[in-house]
């Protein structure tokens, strides 16, 4: 398989994965500012630092309220890493692999790009927000559907596999970050005790994962065992843990496999041996921090052994 | 949009042949007595018996299954980008006779190994121009000429590898080659879809009617291809390479790589190493490219030797392909015989070459730069169609009797100040074929692509791409500028 077509196919499913988590990630912000009680929270402006793209967001003249941030997320195509951006550029990489991918999946990649330029682009309306986002989530949950049930198990599927898993753990991580962040007091705090609930199952219901924490978990909902439940499971498919280990399984059947094998491997096992021992504000940032260039070097790992085979012949 | 049938409302109208307006030209499948031409027989009486919301329900069919099956062209929309369209087909098929198509083929096969000699001739000796058959001025001047290309031997001393040559029926009959396109001549993707679609919609057509099968093109294509390689031991590494997703063509060049099991590649997944040989950037590492099937013009295959700017070539590919590492197909500088000036003198080549007298006729053209031609040229403006010599989808060309007397003081002009560039013929009445046109049944202009395939084998296709003029009286078929398509039909047996 080309390069070309194995880096394409991999951002694919990167960027449609960015573009799910992203409205996840709004969500769970919505919700968080609205159960706390009003001067506790940082807001919106957390967001913009979480996925990286303050110097992008200051450059775009916007203000760190609540209308700016989600013009910036959602709707704003000059932002690589808005919803918009990230189905485009999704299309754009289905556009070059046509040929190596169902064609429904084409299809329903196109209509998703279509749907975003009418009704994502410069923004939303509070009251239709939700619903947008929900699509968003839907759409992206129906394209790993068609890919499960229609694409042939090879290499293509792989990369594609690599990619949305690589980047849903990036994403969960970013996720329980903005809890985190939101949290400026601290936890001992006996003012904010009937709030800290809530706002862990907040988190858990907009990764889909509050039901199944209950099942699995059969715990009522605390910071602690939320935390472990998204970082460590390896079950519950949204969990870092358990990305890294789907992503162990596609990397097997890949060829040249050692490298970026061998990282991931490393990576799972600092998750479990450094497990998180304080769900405090300033050592959970720290952890997701680590955990986070943890799996950007297993991305650099791909590149390099996948994406640009020159290098890698020169090393070998 | 088409209706599809159902409605109720149509008046019953079935065809009757004998009111089909033939009058003054050729039709391909009706003669002018309203009995069918040899080979179309059953089909006209099978459409005989169509009234309009049976055709209406047949074509309907046709487009939904052009849809599904993703058969698209791609044209450049100012506001949209590039944007896909769904090809379009016309159900009622093009007929020749296996009898008269061997004659054709056989035609084509002698014209293909004549321009071949040619252009190995230009680029070593110049036999022909030796020999005063040939101006050797006209080759210095042709835009398609490659001095890089000087003195290189190609395997099997074959430079077009794949020639599309476009065939017009005049009034009286006579098939005449209308041009030679042996760049990177297009279209045969959807020959082979038109049949697939077609076969859906007239299954008890295919049934009764010997109707000679084309799906042999990919794995002609393959073979033509491999045995090109320079490791003849080796399973060859063929790769198709494309100038990307915003090419017109990029269905075709996707379609063809699925079909022939290649890999479609981009001048950006290929690199020549310092041996002189192509990789392919692949997950597994470097492996090594044996031939390439281009569909990337000449000038940017290579920025080391062409356009420095290009972004679609591999750097070092000319390198590769003078020390014969890899192969290319169509082979660099072959567009030499692509010309329109050339191609008048082409019944001369195969009479230089080989010896024989041409099977297929060219239209009657006259030089510009030949003085007195010129002024025939000029003084006849109004009735001939004057084209210029190294553009091709019809672009540039003036059509005398459809044109202005502005439009032909312009071209005067432009002949004036540069005779080379324009050859002039007369306007030929192209041959039609019934087509349908708000479910009923006209008559409309074609003509047809067949592709040669030339390496240790040459073969022809069996007829090839019927393009049709959709808008009444028009003779322009390109895709481009809102031409349809047709299944063509060879019909008999040997």
């Amino acid at each position: 398989m080309l390069s070309r077509v194995a880096e394409n196919l991999y951002w694919l499913a990167r960027y449609m994965e960015r573009a799910e988590n992203t409205a996840r990630m709004i969500q769970v912000n919505a919700n968080l500012v609205l159960d706390l009680p009003g001067g506790v929270t940082a807001g919106w402006a957390p967001l913009i630092r979480i996925v990286e793209a303050t110097e992008a967001f200051e450059a775009s003249g916007r203000k760190y309220g609540e209308r700016g941030v989600i013009a910036f997320l959602v709707g704003d195509y000059d932002n690589p890493c808005s919803i918009v951006s990230s189905i485009a550029l999704a299309r754009e990489n289905a556009r070059t692999v046509r040929d190596m991918i169902p064609r429904e999946l084409w299809e329903h990649v196109n209509d998703l790009h279509l749907y975003a330029r009418e009704h994502l682009k410069g923004g939303l309306a509070r009251r239709e927000r939700h619903q947008h986002l929900q699509y968003v989530i839907e759409a992206a949950q129906a394209f790993t559907g068609i890919l499960e049930g229609t694409m042939i198990r090879g290499m293509g599927f792989r990369f594609l596999s690599a990619g949305r898993y690589l980047e849903r753990a990036d994403m969960t991580c970013r996720i329980v970050d903005v809890r985190s962040s939101s949290l400026l007091v601290d936890k001992e705090a006996e003012s904010l005790k009937p709030y800290e609930n809530i706002q862990w199952m907040s988190v858990l219901k907009s990764l889909t994962g509050y039901q199944m924490y209950r099942l699995k978990k059969r715990v009522r909902v605390h910071s602690d065992a939320v935390v472990e439940f998204l970082m460590l499971d390896d079950e519950f498919p949204r969990a870092v843990y358990s990305c890294l280990g789907h992503l162990e399984v596609q990397l097997s059947s890949l060829p040249n496999n050692t490298d970026p094998l061998r990282v991931v491997t490393r990576l799972r096992r600092h998750l479990l041996e450094q497990p998180l021992r304080d769900v405090r504000a300033d050592s959970l940032h720290a952890y997701i921090v680590e955990v986070l260039e943890g799996l950007g070097e297993v991305h650099d790992s791909l590149a390099q052994n996948y994406f640009d085979p020159e290098l890698a012949t020169r090393r070998a | 949009m088409r209706n599809a049938g159902g409605s109720g409302n149509f008046l019953i109208m079935r065809v009757n042949w004998h009111d089909y307006p033939v009058e003054g030209q050729w039709d391909e499948l009706v003669r002018p007595d309203g009995r069918a031409r040899p080979g179309a027989g059953r089909l006209l009486k099978t459409l005989a018996g169509f009234d309009a919301e049976e055709l209406a329900l047949r074509q309907g069919a046709a487009d939904l299954a052009i849809k599904a099956m993703g058969i698209t062209f791609t044209v450049y929309h100012q506001e949209e980008g590039s944007i896909d369209r769904a090809w379009p087909l016309d159900i009622i098929p093009r007929v020749i006779a296996l009898r008269e198509w061997r004659r054709i083929e056989r035609g084509l096969v002698q014209r293909v190994r004549a321009l071949n000699a040619f252009i190995d001739d230009v680029y070593h000796d110049r036999e022909i121009v030796k020999a005063g058959r040939f101006p050797g001025t006209y080759l210095e001047n042709s835009a398609n000429y490659r001095p890089q290309c000087q003195g290189i031997s190609p395997p099997l001393g074959i430079w077009a590898h794949i020639c599309g040559s476009d065939l017009v029926r005049a009034a009286d009959g006579t098939v005449y080659v209308l041009e030679d396109n042996l760049r990177v001549p297009s279209g045969v993707s959807y020959m082979l879809e038109n049949r697939k679609v077609i076969k859906r919609v007239f299954p008890e057509l295919f049934e009764r009617i010997a109707i000679q099968p084309v799906d042999d093109y990919p794995s002609q294509l393959f073979d033509t291809l491999a045995a090109l390689s320079p490791r003849p031991s080796e399973y060859p590494e063929v790769v198709v390479l494309t100038p990307g997703i915003y090419n017109s063509a990029y269905f075709e060049h996707a379609y063809l790589a699925q079909q022939m099991g290649c890999e479609l590649v981009e001048g950006r997944d290929l690199l020549v190493g310092e041996d002189d040989c192509v990789y392919a950037r692949t997950v597994e590492g470097l492996t090594r490219v044996d031939v390439i099937y281009r569909r990337v013009d000449d000038l940017f295959l290579d920025p080391e030797v062409f356009d420095q700017d290009s972004m679609l070539g591999v750097r070092g590919l000319m390198r590769a392909w003078q020390a014969g590492n890899v192969a290319l197909a169509n082979a660099p500088g072959a567009g030499v015989a692509d010309d329109k000036l050339v191609y008048t003198f082409v019944p001369d080549m195969i009479r230089f070459y080989l010896g024989e007298e041409p099977l297929l006729p060219n239209v009657p053209s006259w030089l510009c730069a030949d003085p007195e031609s010129r002024r025939y040229v000029l003084e006849h403006l109004a009735e001939l169609v004057v084209k210029p010599v190294n553009e091709s989808g019809g672009y540039g060309m003036l059509i005398g009797p459809a044109s202005t007397q502005a439009e032909r003081e312009a071209f005067a002009g432009l002949i004036r100040r540069q005779p080379r560039n324009y050859i002039a013929q007369p306007t030929l009445s192209l041959s039609t074929v019934p087509t349908e046109i708000s479910n009923r049944i006209e008559p409309r202009h074609v003509d047809l692509r067949p592709f040669i395939l030339s390496s240790d084998r040459v073969h022809v296709t069996m007829g090839g791409l019927t393009r049709v003029a959709m808008r009444k009286g028009s003779l322009v078929v390109n895709s481009s500028q809102g031409g349809g398509s047709k299944d063509t039909w060879i019909v008999g047996r040997d």
